[in-house]
Order: C-alpha cells, then sequence, then structure tokens
C-alpha cells in the first residue's frame, strides 16, 4: 500500500516539478544574463492564466490560449524590461530588486481591480483519466508533464544551437565582451526577459485547471521557484530543472506523512541546507 | 613630444580624452592616431592607462571630455556593438573568452551576423585555421579548457571574425612561452599585409618596434613622445626614460 502511495507522489512530484521547472527556468534565464531578481514573476505567471481565460472564453480553444498568452506575457515582458530594468542596467542589484517588486504589486493589483477577487476557472482541454492503483489519474496532468519538458526541451536547444542562444550564452558569461564582438547587449536582455515571461505564462495557463486563477497565485509559484533558483544555483539552467523536480519530489513524499500544507517546510528546510552547506547550490559542479 | 607623421585623414583618432574611474582621473588629455592600414604601439609602464585608451575607443569606458573619431565620424558615446559592427575589433588583456562557449562558439560570436553568406564565413573560418591550426582541431572544446597562448589565438581569431578595419590589440604577448611570443608577431604582420589596421598595447618592446610603423610613449595618463619605430629602435635613451630599460 505504502508502495502504491509512493509512485502515485512520484508522479505526482514530477507533474509539478516540470511546471516550477517552466516557472524556474525563465527566472534562472533572467538572472543569469542581467543579475536581475525578477520579484514580478509571479504575475507575469498569473497574468499569464489571466491572459488565456479571456482567450478561452472568446475562442473557446484551449491551444489558442496557451499560444496568445505566452506572446502577449512576453510582449508584456519586452515592455516590461525597456520601460524599467533597461535604464537601471548596471546599478546595485538592489534597485532592480525594488523596482521588480513595486512592479508585482502594480501588477497584482491591477489584476485584482480588473477581474475581481473571484477564482476564474480554465477547463482542462481534455477530461480522460487512467487508472493509477486506486486513483483516476487525469490524463491533462501527465499531458503538462510533457508539454513543460517539451518548452525546455525547446529553449534548451535553442540555447545550444540557434544563433541568438549563442548570443545569449555568450552574453551571459561576458557581457562587455559579447558587446565588443558586436552582440546588441540590450535588446538580448529584452529578448531573454520576453523569453523568460512568456515562460512564465505558458505554465500559468497549463496549470490553470488544476487550481482556480486568481490574482495571488503567482505568490505560491515564485516563493518555490526562487528556493529552486537558490538550490539549483543561481543562474544555472540544468541546475534548476534538477532542484525543480528534487523539491517537488520532497515535499510529494513529506505530504505522505504531514499535510500538504506542512510539506512546504520541506522545501524551506532545503532551502536553508543549501545555503548553509552549499550556497552555489546542489546541482552545480564544485567550484574550483 | 617630438615629430613623427600623423596620417592626414585617419582611420581612428583619439582627441584630448580625459577618462575617470569612479573619481580617479585615469587619462589627462590623450591624443592619438591611427592611419587606415597602419600598425601603431603604445608603450608604458604598468598603470599609465594604455588599456584605459584601448577601452575608451571600444566605448567600454565613456571619456568625460575630449572625441574619438572613427573615418572622420564622431564615435563617442557608441555602443560598443555598434562600433564592432562599424569595424573596430577588441582583443582584451585578459582575452575573455567565453570559456563555456566551444571554439566555434567563440568564433561564431562574431561569425553570425547579417549580410555575411556561407561561403563568406566558411572563408574566413579558412583563414583563421591556415593562421591557427590549433583551433581547426578543438573546435569543438570549451574555450576556458585552452592553454594560455590557445586562448590568445582563439581570442584574435575570433576579433578577425568580424573583419576589422582595425583590432585594439591590448598585450597579446603577455605571459606566453617565445615560441608563441614569435606566432603572435607573425599574425601582426599578416594583418598588416591584408592592410587591417592596429592599434598595439604592449610591454614587449622589441617586438613593438619591430612589427609598428609609429609608437606612442604614455606616461601617467597622457601622451608624452611620439616618434616612428625606426626612429626609437636606433635610440634608445627615449624608450628608457619612459619604460626604464
Amino acid at each position: 500500500m505504502l508502495l502504491d502511495q509512493i509512485i502515485i507522489q512520484t508522479v505526482n512530484g514530477i507533474v509539478t516539478g516540470m511546471i516550477l521547472a517552466l516557472v524556474a527556468s525563465g527566472l534562472t534565464l533572467i538572472f543569469g544574463i542581467m543579475d536581475v531578481v525578477n520579484f514580478a514573476h509571479g504575475e507575469l505567471f498569473m497574468l499569464g492564466a489571466y491572459v488565456g481565460v479571456i482567450t478561452i472564453v472568446a475562442t473557446g480553444s484551449f491551444w489558442i490560449a496557451l499560444l496568445v498568452a505566452t506572446l502577449v506575457i512576453a510582449l508584456l515582458g519586452a515592455v516590461i524590461q525597456i520601460t524599467t530594468l533597461r535604464p537601471l542596467l548596471g546599478r546595485d542589484p538592489l534597485t532592480t530588486i525594488l523596482a521588480t517588486f513595486g512592479l508585482s504589486l502594480v501588477l497584482q493589483n491591477y489584476a485584482l481591480w480588473q477581474f475581481g477577487p473571484v477564482a476564474r476557472k480554465i477547463p482542462e482541454p481534455f477530461t480522460g483519466h487512467f487508472q493509477l492503483f486506486y486513483l483516476d489519474y487525469p490524463w491533462y496532468r501527465l499531458a503538462i508533464a510533457l508539454l513543460s519538458a517539451a518548452i525546455i526541451g525547446a529553449l534548451w536547444l535553442f540555447l545550444k544551437f540557434g544563433t541568438y542562444g549563442i548570443w545569449i550564452r555568450a552574453t551571459t558569461q561576458d557581457r562587455v565582451m559579447a558587446s565588443a564582438m558586436g552582440i546588441p547587449v540590450p535588446w538580448v536582455h529584452t529578448a531573454v526577459f520576453a523569453i523568460g515571461a512568456g515562460m512564465a505564462a505558458a505554465s500559468g495557463v497549463l496549470f490553470g485547471p488544476l487550481v482556480g486563477v486568481n490574482h495571488a497565485m503567482g505568490l505560491d509559484w515564485v516563493l518555490k521557484a526562487f528556493i529552486v533558483v537558490v538550490v539549483g544555483g543561481m543562474g544555472n539552467l540544468g541546475g534548476s530543472i534538477a532542484a525543480s523536480i528534487f523539491i517537488s519530489l520532497l515535499e510529494a513524499y513529506a505530504s505522505l506523512w504531514v499535510s500538504p500544507a506542512q510539506a512546504v517546510i520541506v522545501s524551506f528546510v532545503a532551502l536553508i541546507l543549501t545555503l548553509l552547506f552549499r550556497p552555489t547550490g546542489l546541482f552545480v559542479p564544485t567550484p574550483k | 613630444m617630438s615629430g613623427a607623421a600623423s596620417p592626414a585623414s585617419p582611420l581612428v583618432a583619439v582627441e584630448e580624452i580625459h577618462t575617470y574611474y569612479g573619481k580617479s582621473h585615469i587619462l589627462h588629455g590623450v591624443s592619438l592616431t591611427v592611419g587606415a592600414g597602419e600598425v601603431v604601439g603604445l608603450l608604458g609602464r604598468n598603470g599609465v592607462g594604455k588599456s584605459t585608451t584601448l577601452k575608451t575607443v571600444m566605448g567600454l569606458v565613456r571619456p568625460s571630455q575630449g572625441e574619438v573619431r572613427y573615418e572622420g565620424r564622431a564615435i563617442t558615446g557608441l555602443a560598443p556593438h555598434r562600433l564592432a559592427r562599424l569595424g573596430i575589433a577588441y582583443v582584451p588583456e585578459d582575452r575573455r573568452i567565453f570559456r563555456l562557449l566551444t571554439v566555434m562558439e567563440n568564433l561564431r560570436t562574431g561569425l553570425d551576423r547579417a549580410g555575411l553568406d556561407e561561403a563568406r564565413k566558411q572563408a574566413l573560418l579558412d583563414k583563421v585555421y591556415r593562421y591557427f591550426p590549433v583551433l581547426a582541431d578543438r573546435g569543438n572544446q570549451a574555450g576556458g579548457t585552452l592553454s594560455g597562448g590557445e586562448q590568445q589565438m582563439l581570442a584574435i581569431a575570433r576579433a578577425m571574425m568580424l573583419e576589422p578595419k582595425i583590432i585594439l590589440l591590448d598585450e597579446p604577448t603577455e605571459g606566453l612561452m617565445p615560441r608563441m611570443v614569435s606566432q603572435i608577431s607573425h599574425i601582426i604582420d599578416a594583418l598588416h599585409q591584408e592592410g587591417v589596421a592596429i592599434l598595439l598595447v604592449e610591454q614587449n618592446v622589441p617586438l613593438t618596434l619591430e612589427a609598428c610603423q609609429r609608437v606612442y610613449l604614455m606616461e601617467k595618463g597622457v601622451v608624452r613622445h611620439h616618434a616612428p619605430a625606426s626612429e626609437l629602435r636606433d635610440d634608445r635613451a627615449v624608450i628608457h626614460q619612459y619604460m626604464g630599460i
């Protein structure tokens, strides 16, 4: 019986982990390239879900909603970067923390004002179930994990082989030298912020059917995404993905014994232990 | 400052630039020129502002006064990536290879740009592989795993990908073994033959006097002396005065 539960929780952990990885990889990409800790990332996730809700009402298609939300929020991300963060580049990191924190308050209250406090619902694009021991497990949950993996995989391929991917990696490693090689660094920053925002929006829409869409939904996720980014090693994409799955599995197993609300404590314990004993991150090679 | 004929319409003209790092005044009105296809040396002891002069030309440091001109046009305050597109390439003192990128990807940072077809890209790659055969063998190796000399070659090869009209070369032979130094010296000659201008900052006096047509000598943030290299080769007193050797 316990084995059944462990398998179920493993599946749950991986599904949540993949969504979290989608949120966190945008966050870590942005931090890696411009040293900006984006406190408004959760709000981009939330606004993505709302754009998804509106598009589904208008078109009836979940997949169009996923695409539209990703593009709209990517564009919003680009505008935010150009107007708010670009002027602050190279200043004390505290200024960008304050700026993105302020932005998160503005966006959250805008959503409250625009959409009201009542949670909206995104219907699942398909509703089938399969038998996982004693549970009717929705196919959609597995689909989320696969879709997230596909999006992250596409991002990886783009970074690895695309011309602009090389520009992004070069800029992440050495902004000054990238600029001297003719790479338009300010636009690379804007593009990366847009990509991160678009990925947050996509996760918002994908996750929408599992919880209600409301103005505060980003909060939980961004908190977890921050834990993941630190545990995975700030700015390290592969580390963030590994840490997303690791943290989600930890929480999933912990909730076998304690309530899910208490299981969150495990993540924080992992965070504190990481900061104490391996502050560069669990999933990065030992610094030489 | 004694007389060496500066080009009438220089490729790069640095005019009376003053540069600060925070509150410390580094350059106190530096002026120099580099003609098209000319190899010009910038000598001086450590900390006299040679590297800062290069950084200012490259747009990495903004001068508080003075102007930098390129092909007659003021470029002061233009972003470095624009200057790179105009034909100014920079090889910094610490090489600044993209350590986690492969050798090929390092080269692609300069190669992947608008208006360059595949044939031209291949021709450029073939050319640097001819100069630096080792880079062809190490194409898929991470830049950070190369030896110091190989990194220097990669840094120069990477700059050549931009098909620049001028290369700002900051202490290319620093810390290299003699065999590598002579290879760097050959590449400077080869670039000169191709008509690429070079502004060379060096501590290696013989190499500089050999490779350059004209030399500027800097002291405490200003150019103190300016002469044809041939003149300095014959008169070592000046070099002794400014370099202490």
